[in-house]
């Protein structure tokens, strides 16, 4: 893989999001910061291919 | 006026009136080093182990007090044992392999770095900097004896430099007052504040870091750490954003506190101070003395070219990184083994002088390598942004429980040897199934061979080394230059290491090994002709 998939690609999109935004409750705000860099972290290591990885930094831009 | 700028460790070339100074025109020599430390005495030991003239200047009369560098990389080893003095400094230095890296209160990992088999020096090493030097120093004496044509000059500053296209005229105060010297050749190896940098009005550009470090070196005297290497984020006792612990010779333990931007150096260098920060991190029951400190800041910055006509920068006053990762005296013992056989050869008349050109091409690309390197460490160390500050605590938060965050975790990388993959000597790599680690440009890695190692075997000239492949018996002659070419058989199982490092899927190679042992070219098998073309290329003669 060394193209960043930018379609849909969830099964269940709310389902996720609502994971997502449950996994920030009751967090301030600085544990929701941390918790938002750890996931980065995990997922970026999951995806693993710096070519995507590098469209994906610039997606997010 | 001569005055001592720092005490010293060792006093071992105290000033004595020569000949030159009273001589009626200025003596002319071949090559002149500028500085006393541990790069202008690998340069002075390179060149004099070669046969050139070489005249060493130092403003001290030895080697300067307090450990500075203290982790010297494998690379260095292994040059230092091609000049006859890694035996010393191994003996000396202190081998380890557990490192452990705690945020806070708890222990995020550790790790064990076990050393590769097969090498005779093992990956890095502590050793007070003093000692590395006096080593250094004891073999130039060694040398010498052999006859080996070096002068050690203590106490002999330069005050100004007079540029010409053939030669640099060096004027030199000592304690009998001023004289005058001509040199071929100028090397200035005289730190990260070069004088002759500054004599020269020659810019010396980069970023600075806004922390300082406190180190302490302290002798235990009641109890024993284990030999491992101790890192401290953000650490419980308080004694710094970062600590580090990390063991040398004679029982001395180097503790390194980041203690910020604004400090008042006079006051936290007090003895009362130190112990302070110390008592918290050891705990109050812990008695140690504290045999050397001082604070430093740094910048990681390099000169846009090395070589200025006849004077050519090596070192700190070349270029300057942060110290994580030891990549300060370590990338100017790489500096040192460039050059060396460079200016030798064009010193010789061997080679033209465009050769030290390739100089300015390989080091400045080992000393970018290094501060790119140096940078990121740094920048994990003390993060600079608040959000970079949140990623750095989200990596050591994950790397207690998850592995994979372990390898983004940077207390420093350590110093491998550059790989010149874009330098103008390189020729060709032509050996279909060769490993990475020997493509040309690498530095050989070491290997066993017989009872000994083959980097030994190598030596320090051109050489061909030929594995189960048919090479001449007798030295080729290339246009003045001699390559002597080693065969290595690897067939029934012989020198297994020699053939997954230099063989890889390939069956036979001859490998084009340069006097630093980077590899100049690679072939399957010998060819008169393309030997000849990558010696001239590696020579800058085409």
């Amino acid at each position: 893989m060394d193209t960043l998939n930018t379609k849909p690609n969830l099964a269940a999109p709310d389902d996720f999001y609502a994971a997502l935004i449950a996994a920030h409750d009751g967090k301030t705000d600085a544990e929701s910061e941390a918790f938002n860099a750890r996931l980065i972290l995990v997922l970026a290591n999951h995806i693993g291919d710096m070519a995507v990885l590098r469209q994906a930094l610039a997606a997010a831009q | 006026m001569l005055h001592d700028r720092y005490s010293l460790a060792f006093k071992l070339y105290p000033y004595a009136k020569c000949p030159d100074q009273t001589a009626q025109t200025p003596v002319r020599h071949p090559v002149v080093v500028v500085g006393g430390g541990p790069v202008g005495l690998a340069t002075a030991l390179d060149l004099g182990r070669q046969g050139i003239a070489v005249v060493l200047l130092d403003d001290h009369e030895g080697i300067g007090m307090g450990s500075r560098a203290i982790c010297f990389a494998k690379r260095t080893l292994d040059i230092a044992d091609r000049y006859g003095c890694g035996g010393p400094m191994l003996d000396k230095g202190v081998v380890w392999n557990v490192g452990k890296v705690f945020q806070d209160d708890r222990q995020v990992f550790e790790f064990n770095l076990q050393p590769e088999a097969g090498h005779k020096n093992p990956a890095f090493i502590n050793l007070q900097q003093p000692y590395f030097e006096k080593f250094l120093f004891e073999q130039i004496c060694a040398e010498q004896k052999k006859g080996a044509p070096i002068q050690v000059r203590g106490k002999n500053r330069v005050d100004a430099v007079d540029r010409f296209d053939d030669h640099v005229q060096v004027h030199i105060t000592t304690p009998d007052g001023p004289y005058t010297l001509q040199a071929d050749w100028l090397v200035a190896c005289d730190g990260a504040g070069s004088p002759l940098r500054a004599m020269m009005g020659l810019g010396f550009d980069g970023r600075v870091f806004q922390d300082s470090f406190l180190i302490a070196d302290i002798k235990m005297t009641t109890t024993n750490f284990p030999t491992e290497r101790w890192f401290w984020f953000e650490p419980y006792f308080k004694s710094g954003a970062s600590t580090l612990l990390h063991k040398q010779p004679d029982g001395i333990w180097r503790v390194d506190f980041q203690i910020g931007w604004d400090v008042d150096r006079a006051e936290e260098l007090k003895e009362s101070n130190i112990r302070r920060r110390l008592d918290a991190m050891l705990g109050a029951d812990v008695d140690y003395d504290i045999v050397w400190s001082s604070i430093y800041t740094f910048q990681c910055r390099r000169m846009d070219k090395f070589r200025h006509g006849r004077v050519i920068f090596a070192g700190d006053s070349a270029h300057q990184v942060s110290p994580f990762g030891a990549r300060g005296a370590n990338s100017g013992i790489q500096d040192v083994d460039n050059l060396g056989w460079k200016l030798g050869l064009v010193i010789q008349g061997k080679a033209p002088d465009r050769l030290l050109d390739s100089y300015d091409d390989e080091r400045i690309f080992g000393a970018d390598e290094n501060i790119l390197n140096s940078t990121r460490a740094t920048d994990f160390i003390t993060p600079k942004s608040k959000a970079s500050h949140t990623f750095r605590n989200a990596v050591l938060t994950l790397a207690e429980h998850h592995e994979f965050a372990r390898p983004l975790v940077n207390s420093g990388r350590l110093s491998v040897p550059c790989v010149y993959t874009q330098s103008p000597l390189n020729g060709p790599d032509r050996l279909v199934g060769g490993p990475a680690q020997t493509r040309v440009g690498s530095s050989c890695p070491d290997a066993p061979l017989g009872d000994g190692f083959l980097l030994a075997a190598l030596g320090d000239d051109f050489v061909l080394l030929a594995l189960n492949a048919d090479v001449p018996d007798t030295p080729l002659d290339i246009d003045g230059i001699a390559v002597r070419a080693f065969g290595v058989s690897t067939t029934g199982g012989r020198h297994a290491q020699v053939a997954e490092r230099y063989l890889g899927a390939a069956t036979s190679a001859v490998y084009l090994i340069r006097p630093d042992q980077h590899v100049a070219a690679r072939w399957p098998a010998f060819d008169a002709t393309a030997v000849r073309d990558a010696v001239r290329t590696a020579c800058a003669k085409d």
